[in-house]
């Protein structure tokens, strides 16, 4: 287990971009989430997310709801996608973000959930719907058990308010580049640029990586120029769409590779 | 001891535990922003002044308060008004609210309104009041909802809403509203959220109430002046709760009883039914913390009710919070019960309520019989139940 911290320093020692791949887990199964998320670190991404499928996931477009919903119907369970990280633990140092809703994490206990999540190997967590305003319980079980609280930036985050978010996210801050729910977009870059501009600005403490609607190599690169790193979700999501579990997963990697290449041309 | 209801929600939009804002970052600061205007707005006098005469003459209040004397003579105990809510424009409670947040998105310049709804109610309202204020509408409604609501389908349509049928989920008004939820996120720049129930994220809950309680004072002062005190019990249905907190609010502070009749669907010992007080427990749902009908794991459970307006896993967090602290007290009806009382007022005073209003009518059963002769029941008729000829008529008479 290498770190976050430990992470982001040699990364930027060696002058590149961070990369961040998501994956909802148990979609399309929970053994090729595990194969899914040790194949991604050898095809170059630098962190793996992986999402605890929740029934009314708002802050997500079609794609990561289809398959939280197919994950769910095979009986996903927060406990199940504990066990994978740990499977994933096993075979990689690779850093592992836990991202999920908050309403699953309560039921589980919030602070419970933080323990089980360090325990099974996790570096940090992410809960798109706890604003910071609702994080008291939250900052102090993370604090408690050294997990990383990553918190979200967006578009619409005042000046002082990205000062302040920093101050309190721990591993790196999530950059949201534009409003709006996750999923493949074209023309992402172009709107993005002035907010992460922004955003760079007054996260000074932390790396910022920037995901939402990144979904080709070139907008990847374009991106990352203005921040540390890049996040990739719905359009990894969308490559394991297929038939054939393997085509998905051969798709997935090639699609990832081409992105570490872009991010280091 | 617990925060005198009255004065709630505390700063941070929590009644108690409940309430709060739980929503995704982009949404924070549109919500602050929102409070900020509301509470400024809210207090001037021309919006004040604005807001009455539109309720007046636009919406037709103050709405009668009826003496239902073949509905009391059926159980021989307290006196039952009917507060009047489906005379309505539109044809229920719903348009009060939406004549406030339309103003209010007048007042922000945004010129695009979305809007989520279950039985179409606040769907028709909110096109109402957009093409009453120029303003571009987008309805996001269930596909199993605009199956059985069909006419109030066509009723938005013909006032130049955009409808939006999702497909996901259960097709009902949780996947409506999260719809609702994610077009706001992304065209948050230029669109207002008109939120149609007393849920969401703060400030909706406290807003939805303040529009609605126009109810509740008005029954104040027509209770007042037909028997010059106040009346011993208010009765509501209850979904996510506007009608029921917006009827309730005014008498939180006094010993007037107040019963929240919710939807147990084909029974609370069923998995189908939509009695969140009842039977679910506190979690997060469309931005705050509430009674939620949920597994084990925090998986919201799809609801049930014949009546679309009650289909809803989640119940506002001030009723959350009156339920938590025993100043309400929570009765339910099923489906059947709905039917039988719908059919009942109809036949009894010539009323042909909503389904929703009908677990209300249906609750008098259980309740009547605990009244003494002599005390004044309120029961707050949410809504006319033209829309649901077609449902009635599909169930057979028992």
């Amino acid at each position: 287990m290498k770190g976050l911290d430990a992470t982001f320093r040699s990364i930027r020692t060696a002058g590149k971009k961070a990369l961040s791949v998501y994956l909802t887990a148990g979609y399309p199964t929970r053994s090729m989430t595990v194969q899914l998320a040790v194949g991604l670190a050898s095809a170059g991404a630098d962190l793996i997310e992986i999402g605890i499928p929740f029934s009314d996931p708002i802050a997500d477009g079609p794609v990561i709801q289809e398959c939280s919903t197919l994950a769910l119907s095979a009986g996903t369970t927060p406990e199940d996608v504990l066990s994978m990280v740990k499977e994933i633990r096993n075979s990689t140092p690779i850093p592992i973000i836990l991202m999920g809703y908050v309403n699953p994490i309560l039921a589980y206990g919030m602070g419970t959930f933080i323990q089980d999540a360090k325990l099974s190997g996790a570096d940090g967590t992410i809960i798109p719907d706890l604003s910071l305003e609702e994080s008291g319980a939250y900052l102090r079980n993370t604090a408690e058990s050294g997990m990383a609280p990553v918190f979200m930036v967006t578009p619409t985050t005042p000046e002082s308010r990205l000062g302040e978010i920093d101050r309190i996210s721990r591993g790196f801050v999530y950059a949201v580049t534009v409003n709006g729910v996750t999923g493949e977009r074209t023309g992402t870059g172009d709107v993005a640029g002035e907010s992460i501009a922004r955003m760079k600005q007054h996260v000074t403490r932390n790396p910022l990586l920037a995901g939402f609607g990144i979904s080709d190599p070139e907008t990847a690169s374009g991106i990352s120029r203005l921040c540390d790193g890049v996040i990739i979700g719905s359009a990894v999501m969308n490559r394991l769409r297929h038939e054939d579990p393997e085509t998905g997963y051969r798709s997935a990697l090639g699609f990832i590779s081409s992105v570490r290449t872009a991010l280091d041309g | 001891m617990s925060t005198p209801p009255t004065i709630l929600p505390d700063r941070s939009g929590h009644y108690g535990i409940f309430g709060g804002r739980f929503v995704p970052e982009t949404l924070m600061t549109p919500l602050t922003e929102l409070e900020r205007m509301y509470r400024e707005v809210s207090a001037e006098r021309t919006f004040r002044e604005e807001f009455g005469i539109l309720l007046a003459d636009f919406a037709g209040r103050p709405t009668p308060l009826f003496r239902a004397d073949r509905l009391t003579a059926r159980f021989k105990r307290g006196t039952i008004y009917l507060k009047r809510e489906d005379l309505c424009h539109t044809g229920a409670h719903k348009i009060n609210n939406t004549i406030g947040q339309g103003l209010l998105a007048k007042h922000s310049g945004k010129k695009r309104v979305v809007a989520e709804t279950g039985a179409g109610q606040h769907g028709v309202a909110t096109a109402t009041v957009a093409a009453l204020m120029d303003l571009d509408c987008v309805v996001y409604m269930g596909s199993e909802d605009m199956r059985r609501q069909e006419s109030n389908v066509h009723r938005m349509r013909l006032l130049g809403a955009d409808v939006r049928e999702v497909s996901a989920g259960s097709g009902t008004l949780k996947d409506a509203t999260s719809e609702a939820i994610r077009d706001w996120v992304t065209n948050v720049d230029g669109t207002f959220y008109i939120l149609g129930s007393a849920v969401g994220p703060h400030p909706y809950p406290m807003i939805v109430r303040d529009f609605q309680s126009v109810i509740g004072r008005e029954v104040r002062r027509q209770v007042h002046a037909l028997a010059g005190r106040r009346p011993d019990m208010l009765v509501a249905c209850v979904g996510g709760g506007s009608n029921a907190i917006g009827l309730f609010h005014d008498f939180l502070g006094e010993e007037t009883r107040l019963v929240a009749v919710e939807a147990a669907g084909l029974g609370i010992g069923s998995s189908k039914h939509a009695a969140s007080l009842s039977a679910g427990k506190p979690g997060v749902l469309h931005g705050s913390m509430s009674y939620l009908l949920q597994d084990d794991r925090g998986q919201v459970l799809p609801a049930h009710s014949i009546s679309a307006g009650l289909d809803y896993p989640g119940v506002g967090p001030e009723l959350s919070y009156l339920k938590e602290t025993g100043r309400i007290s929570v009765a339910t009806a099923t489906d059947d019960e709905a039917l039988d009382a719908a059919r009942r007022l109809t036949r009894l005073e010539g009323i042909l309520p909503a389904l929703e209003s009908a677990h209300a009518v249906a609750g008098l059963e259980k309740l009547m019989p605990g009244t003494r002769p002599g005390e004044i029941v309120v029961l707050g008729l949410s809504g006319r139940g033209d829309k649901d000829i077609g449902t009635i008529r599909q169930e057979p008479l028992r």
